[in-house]
């Protein structure tokens, strides 16, 4: 039934592909309004299936099925929610009703509308399908969907280059990906192909294939999510599709990859083994501190915010190893912790990603420029643009009272129940990972003070970021939404834990203690002699102490404060440009550790005395992952191609020697074959 | 009655490939087509024994079909042709004929080896007349690599053809309206060769596949 439902929605939404295109060439009245019309149905058609989701999630944790005879003859195309799908189509309609909503305004500055239209809702459709399919063949054809209808809005903006290669490189990676992840599908299924993810289940594949799988599936999903050294595709492309499409990918679509791997790692493949979390925590501790690192170097906003998606994913995949290891042990309760600690910052992290890449997107519209260098001082031209992105950066840097934290400090709180797994290889290496997280922790909230301080604070750096407009009211609303959203979470944890109860139960068998009991709102992840946090409290802390603070700097010190003109260190008529630059800011990170995984050199010249030529300062990064594991790839692929070239230039009597060769030796073969 | 029969489907499908071995060593377009219209009337016999002996009357409509087509009709038009082109005296071959007929030697032993392999259980006559066929096709895309003429390459292409006719007769497994229609397309391909040829000739004064070659060479 709740299926059934669901998947009208989705036909809704791909229905409006060929409406929009309709639209779009007959124009009504003259001036067509496809815009407004598409992306409200999105918002509406998505609002309801976030809707149903929520209620499936909450009311009906029985798995729905439906059988429908599409795709493959022999055997039809299976959709069902159960509460794992449900969560996911909550984060991914939810995800997409505020980018529909955010569009509304942002939409109107597109150049190319024809370019973006008809492949949003088809995205939007792709992404959904992929939650509900229940067989190996709908699965891989929605993921499909999904990577050429992004692939197509990645390339929205044709006619700069650096886009065309993203898409490019996009392409190849998302191919990549699903080549893996139908092998993957294919060793489940075995040799008699049973596709179904039922009958998947039911199969209890030997350990050396289930190993085969998950390394498979590994690549497979974390090629789409982001992990390193999978990475390289997403901070070119995710930078390079319209904001409100970046958002979806980087909030929404990464978040479709993590539940490909949660599905055929917790769900299809049944009992893990130990080892497989050594090899998911590992490249998840690596993703999320390589992910900060690269953001930190990143002068385009858009791009940091990319990199920033990575070290997340690599925070959540942590977190599934985590869950992994737990389950492997018999240890469900703290398996079912792991998993509410990774699903909960899979939430969290589409509500923030989201937010922050509508305010750069804004940003965008106002000012035309990414480059954080020729931005500052927006928050006095964007004041309210301004708040909502301090939100969202106060809340990915896992500052208290926010719902960051809330994950984060449940990552924590699972990692330090790790002494108790009865691997030694586990019990050295969850430290380990714990203590990269927390590094990487401490330089998001760097990253995110960079980002904002640089972008809303200060001098305008270029005359357009200082003749910047605030953004629409659409816009803001989306974004006030989102950043609401964030600290509901973030002060009542208590309600999202229970609601993800049905996930962990499906998935682990067990599920944490009920926390909407416990006092003040508090939540209790094991017990109150542990560990507790109490976000309302906090939050109520902060607020009085906030007004008190000004109540009394306004009552006994306002009226003391002379105004005069700021000392100018001895050089008046000082240029925006020698404020506090991106680069500068990130100087002290670089040097720590840029120099070992960056190979960063900082090239300085000073002219001679009595020259009047400027001193220059030059930093040289390496990507080191792209010149040693893609570079030698790419290069060998072009080398072979050109060396085959003359292939194409042979004459007919050549070629048919070559097909008759070719006969012969298979001939040979076949004949001298033991 | 097993005997004979076997003999004869021996004999007659070992003739073809000796017409193919002769076709091989032609060296004149006008001696390679009356090679071919023997090539194609052995194997009408060879077909017409075998809807003897397997008593498949079906089988009679396909040797009459390579009869008249391919031993009467092509080689007529293909002559016309090359009479009209002024090819009929034309040398034309990419290496000696020692080597080519060394190589078919080298085919032969091959495809025999293939047949008599894959095929071990299956009845003697339709082995032994895979395995001839196998020849046939092989020397036939032999014929097709070592000539340089178009039309030769035509005939090649055509005895290749009958390669896989005798096989589907010998295996008695392909339904009369796929080898009408497989020869209707011969026909076709024909006379859409035919019409190249011409073509070809036009535009280049020449049907031999270098002056072509040339020709792409300054493309490039």
């Amino acid at each position: 039934m709740m299926v059934t439902v669901a998947l009208f929605g989705v036909l809704t939404l791909v229905a409006l592909a060929p409406i929009a295109i309709a639209i779009l060439a007959v124009p009504l009245s003259g001036k067509p309004n496809a815009t407004g019309f598409v992306y409200g149905a999105c918002l509406i058609v998505t609002l309801i299936l976030f809707l149903l989701a929520l209620h499936v999630l909450l009311e009906h944790p029985a798995a729905s099925t439906i059988t429908l005879p599409l795709g493959l003859p022999w055997l039809g195309a299976h959709f069902r929610i159960d509460p794992l799908s449900a969560f996911f189509l909550v984060v991914v309609n939810l995800g997409s009703a505020a980018a529909s909503l955010y569009a509304l305004g942002y939409g109107r500055h597109e150049e190319a509308p024809q370019r973006v239209l008809p492949f949003f809702p088809v995205y939007l459709a792709a992404m959904n399908l992929v939650v509900l399919a229940d067989d190996a063949f709908s699965f891989l054809l929605s993921w499909e969907l999904m990577s050429l209808s992004s692939w197509a809005l990645v390339i929205a903006d044709h006619r700069r280059a650096e886009n065309m290669r993203a898409g490019y490189v996009y392409l190849l990676m998302a191919s990549f990906g699903t080549l893996t992840l139908l092998l993957s599908f294919g060793l489940m299924a075995g040799g008699d192909g049973a596709y179904a993810f039922d009958a998947i289940r039911a199969s209890h594949p030997a350990l050396g294939t289930a190993a085969l799988v998950v390394i498979l599936a590994l690549i497979g999903a974390g090629s789409k999510a982001g992990l390193v050294p999978l990475h390289a595709w997403l901070p070119l492309a995710h930078p390079a599709a319209p904001s409100h499409v970046s958002a979806l990918m980087s909030g929404v679509m990464t978040k479709v990859a993590v539940y490909g791997f949660i599905r055929i790692a917790f769900d299809l493949l049944g009992p893990p083994q130990w080892w497989w979390s050594l090899v998911v925590l590992a490249l998840g501790g690596v993703t999320a501190v390589m992910g900060v690192l690269y953001a930190l170097m990143q002068r385009d906003l858009k791009r940091v915010l990319a990199y920033s998606t990575i070290e997340n994913i690599g925070l959540i995949f942590a977190s599934l190893g985590l869950a992994l290891a737990f389950k492997a042990y018999g240890m469900h309760v703290a398996a079912a912790l792991a998993l509410t600690a990774a699903l909960l910052h899979v939430f969290n992290h589409s509500l923030f990603k989201s937010l922050l890449f509508f305010g750069a997107g804004s940003v965008l519209t106002s000012t035309g420029t990414r480059d954080m260098e020729k931005l500052g001082g927006l928050i006095h031209r964007m004041p309210q643009t301004a708040f909502v992105f301090l939100i969202g950066c106060t809340a990915i840097a896992a500052l208290p009272p926010l719902n960051g934290f809330v994950s984060e400090w449940l990552s924590f709180q699972a990692i330090l129940l790790s002494p108790q797994l009865p691997s030694w290889g586990l019990k050295l290496m969850v430290p380990a990972v714990g203590a990269l997280l927390a590094l990487s922790a401490a330089l998001a909230a760097a990253c995110f003070v960079r980002a904002f301080g640089i972008v809303f604070l200060g001098r305008p750096r270029s005359s357009k970021a200082g003749a910047a407009l605030e953004t629409d009211t659409n816009s803001l609303a989306a974004m006030y939404a989102l950043a609401a959203t964030c600290l509901i979470v973030g002060i009542l944890p208590g309600i999202f834990i229970d609601a993800l109860a049905p996930v962990t139960q499906m998935l682990t068998g067990a599920r944490m203690p009920v926390q909407t009991g416990a006092e003040w709102m508090s939540i209790v992840p094991i017990a109150e002699s542990r560990s507790s946090y109490n976000g309302l409290l906090v939050f109520v802390f902060m607020v009085i102490t906030g007004m008190a603070t000004a109540f009394a700097i306004h009552r006994f010190a306002s009226d003391k404060i002379r105004r005069g003109p700021a000392w100018g260190c001895g050089y008046p008529d000082a240029s925006p440009l020698t404020q506090y630059s991106a680069s500068s800011f990130a100087q002290p990170i670089r040097r720590v550790f840029g120099s070992l995984v960056f190979r960063a050199r900082e090239i300085g010249t000073m002219p001679p005395p009595g020259s009047r030529a400027p001193a220059t300062l030059t930093v040289q990064l390496r990507d080191l992952i792209w010149d040693f594991a893609y570079a030698p790839v790419a290069n060998a692929v072009a080398s072979i191609a050109e060396r085959l070239n003359y292939l194409q230039f042979l004459t007919i009597r050549s070629y048919l020697t070559l097909v008759f060769a070719a006969l012969v030796i298979l001939l040979t073969v076949l004949a001298t074959w033991p | 009655m097993q005997g004979i029969g076997f003999d004869i489907a021996h004999m007659l499908a070992g003739s073809l490939v000796l017409m193919s071995f002769i076709q091989l060593y032609q060296q004149r377009l006008s001696a390679l087509l009356n090679v071919f219209a023997l090539h194609a009337l052995v194997l009408a016999l060879s077909v017409a024994w075998q809807a003897y002996v397997q008593n498949a009357p079906h089988l009679y409509i396909t040797a009459l079909i390579a009869l008249v087509f391919k031993a009467i009709v092509i080689p007529l038009a293909l002559r016309r042709i090359v009479i009209r082109l002024g090819i009929h005296r034309e040398i034309e071959n990419v290496f000696g004929v020692g080597l080519a007929m060394l190589l078919g030697i080298g085919l032969v032993a091959l495809s025999m080896v293939v047949m008599l392999r894959v095929t071990s259980g299956a009845d003697p006559l339709a082995r032994e007349d895979l395995a001839f066929a196998l020849s046939v096709v092989l020397l036939g895309l032999l014929m097709m690599v070592t000539r340089r003429n178009a039309v030769s390459q035509v005939v090649g292409f055509m005895s290749l053809e009958n390669g896989l006719v005798l096989a589907a007769t010998g295996a008695k497994g392909m339904p009369l309206v796929v080898e009408i229609s497989v020869a209707f397309s011969v026909l076709i391909a024909f006379i859409v060769i035919g019409i190249f040829l011409f073509r070809i000739r036009e535009r280049f004064d020449t049907v031999d596949m270098r002056a072509m070659d040339r020709f792409r060479e300054e493309q490039r």
